[in-house]
């Protein structure tokens, strides 16, 4: 089958290319391998900052109690206006009777205080539970949720919790921007020292033209052999990621400065990371020389 | 049937030097075609653009029914399948035997290894080579060099051989060697040959077709046709 035996000639070039420019590969490799060591870094610390945010974000809750005297309708009215709140994403209703055997069940005596009252005295009050779609905006939607009719107080995790998320998220935002830099730099180096082996071949190539090779028969040994140099430079960065992390997720206990910040396990979490690691090394090499025999398919 | 034909051709360089000025002609197949004219005539702009190093700038070329102009770049290869191409620096890959140099050819358009090995090493005794199959091109003289080169072009049986000063580094015997495989290559294989030459005694011997260029120019093309001083 043609297919098959260019396809064969074509691995079995790229392997002689890749020993034949043995220094410019190794170039390559650790360039590679540098870059893929950052990006892993990153993504690890994205990944981990993303879980403690949702994970912050989840537990984060606005409680709304009501007047004393709130009635039934007043109650249905108040609903209705949550939802005409656009960032209200849930809310859940508890009335007094409700609360008021949730503590019975916590404490048998606070039961029979509270059953002393009748319900027109009780303490206790009509409340709801708000979770929000975006936590950014919880102190602009408490205040807006505060000036309702019949709301008493309205409590959330008021200042720290909110200033916590948002420092991550610009934590976050620049990981990413890191990983997408590093990644095109890798590229344009990557191209660079392919250019180099390439250059050396500058011959080879207008030759191969010369006699009848379509650029896809040219560029093929070229892109495999920058899929070579991106699996070598894929190779310490996934072993720094499945056994660095796990060193690191052990020194600490799992934790990071405090019970708050929660580390990912190690597995399967690793292996996934090593997985876009091992894929960017190899579509970075591929971009790379496929990009970099471009310039000499054209005589 | 013609297998080449120029038709209203221009080509002006992107430095404003126009090589070219309104060129026609018509090549029949099995034909043995010198291009001759002095430095700056047109002659290897006119061989380039024959296998699409260079395009026309105006008007059209058709090889092998191909409109050369028109090929796109990724489809160039096409019209090289077509053509062998044999140059004055013989551009053999030096890291490869003869052997290999000329299956190279093979290998690139995905023939098949026991195919590959018959066409080269008839191509290989066509040009009176094949007690060097084993050697690399450093080993070889210039003129075993450029029969190499020659062995590769016609190793896939094109229906065109085109020589851009093939014999220009090589001494006159030397040179007579090489006219002499090519003209068996053109009577035994069929092979339309085109040659652009500068060297006055190969054309006045071989007694072949003449194109005569003169500053970009057609002077005449002429059957049995000599070099002639005069007109160069």
């Amino acid at each position: 089958m043609k297919p098959f035996r260019m396809l064969g000639r074509s691995i079995r070039d790229a392997f002689k290319s890749s020993i034949r420019n043995f220094s410019l590969s190794l170039a390559s490799i650790s360039c590679i391998t540098i870059t893929l060591i950052i990006v892993a870094i990153a993504i690890i610390a994205s990944v981990n900052v993303e879980k403690v945010t949702n994970k912050l974000e989840k537990d984060l809750t606005i409680v709304v109690f009501m007047e004393n005297d709130t009635t039934d309708k007043e109650i249905e009215n108040t609903k209705e206006m949550f939802s005409k709140i656009n960032n209200i994403d849930t809310y859940e209703f508890k009335s007094k009777l409700t609360v008021k055997e949730e503590m019975a069940k916590e404490s048998a005596v606070l039961g029979t205080v509270l059953d002393n009252f009748d319900s027109n005295e009780s303490p206790l009050k009509d409340t709801f539970q708000i979770k929000v779609k975006d936590v950014l905006k919880i102190g602009k939607t408490a205040e807006t949720i505060e000036k309702l009719d019949k709301v008493a107080v309205v409590r959330y995790g008021e200042g720290m919790v909110e200033k916590l998320i948002k420092a991550f998220s610009s934590i976050q935002k620049v990981t990413y921007g890191i990983v997408i830099a590093l990644i095109i730099v890798t590229i344009f180096l990557i191209i660079n020292t392919i250019k180099l082996t390439i250059s050396t071949r500058k011959r080879e190539i207008s030759i191969m033209r010369l006699v009848g090779a379509s650029n896809f028969t040219i560029k093929t040994p070229f892109i495999i052999e920058g899929m070579i140099l991106g699996i070598f430079g894929s190779v310490i960065p996934i072993l720094l990621t499945i056994f660095g992390y796990q060193a690191f997720y052990d020194h600490f206990g799992g934790h990071l400065f405090s019970q708050v910040i929660v580390l990912l396990k190690p597995t399967p979490f690793t292996y996934v990371i090593s997985l876009i690691i091992f894929g960017i090394g190899i579509l970075v090499g591929m971009i790379g020389s496929a990009s970099a025999v471009k310039k000499y398919l054209k005589v | 049937m013609d297998l080449i034909r120029v038709r209203n051709v221009e080509k002006k360089y992107k430095n404003g030097v126009t090589a070219i000025y309104d060129l026609n002609l018509a090549i029949e197949k099995g034909s043995f075609v010198f291009v001759i004219g002095g430095s700056g005539s047109g002659k290897s702009t006119l061989i380039k653009m024959l296998y699409r190093e260079e395009k026309p700038t105006k008007g059209q070329i058709i090889v092998g029914g191909l409109d050369v102009a028109k090929l796109k770049n990724k489809k160039v290869y096409k019209l090289r399948r077509k053509l062998g191409i044999v140059f004055q620096d013989y551009r053999l890959l030096p890291k490869l035997t003869v052997y290999e140099n000329v299956a190279f050819a093979m290998e690139v358009i995905g023939a098949k290894k026991e195919e590959i090995r018959q066409k080269v090493l008839k191509a290989l005794e066509d040009v009176d080579l094949k007690n060097k199959v084993h050697n690399y091109p450093d080993q070889l003289s210039g003129g075993e060099q450029q029969r190499v080169a020659i062995a590769r072009a016609i190793v896939n049986d094109p229906k065109l051989l085109l020589c851009d000063e093939p014999t220009g580094n090589l001494d006159p015997e030397k040179s007579m060697e090489i006219m002499k495989v090519l003209n068996d290559i053109n009577k035994s294989r069929g092979t339309t040959i085109i040659m652009a030459t500068h060297d006055k005694e190969i054309v006045n011997r071989m007694k072949k077709q003449v194109v005569t260029l003169k500053d970009g120019r057609l002077v005449n093309f002429k059957q049995k046709g000599t070099y002639d001083n005069e007109t160069v």
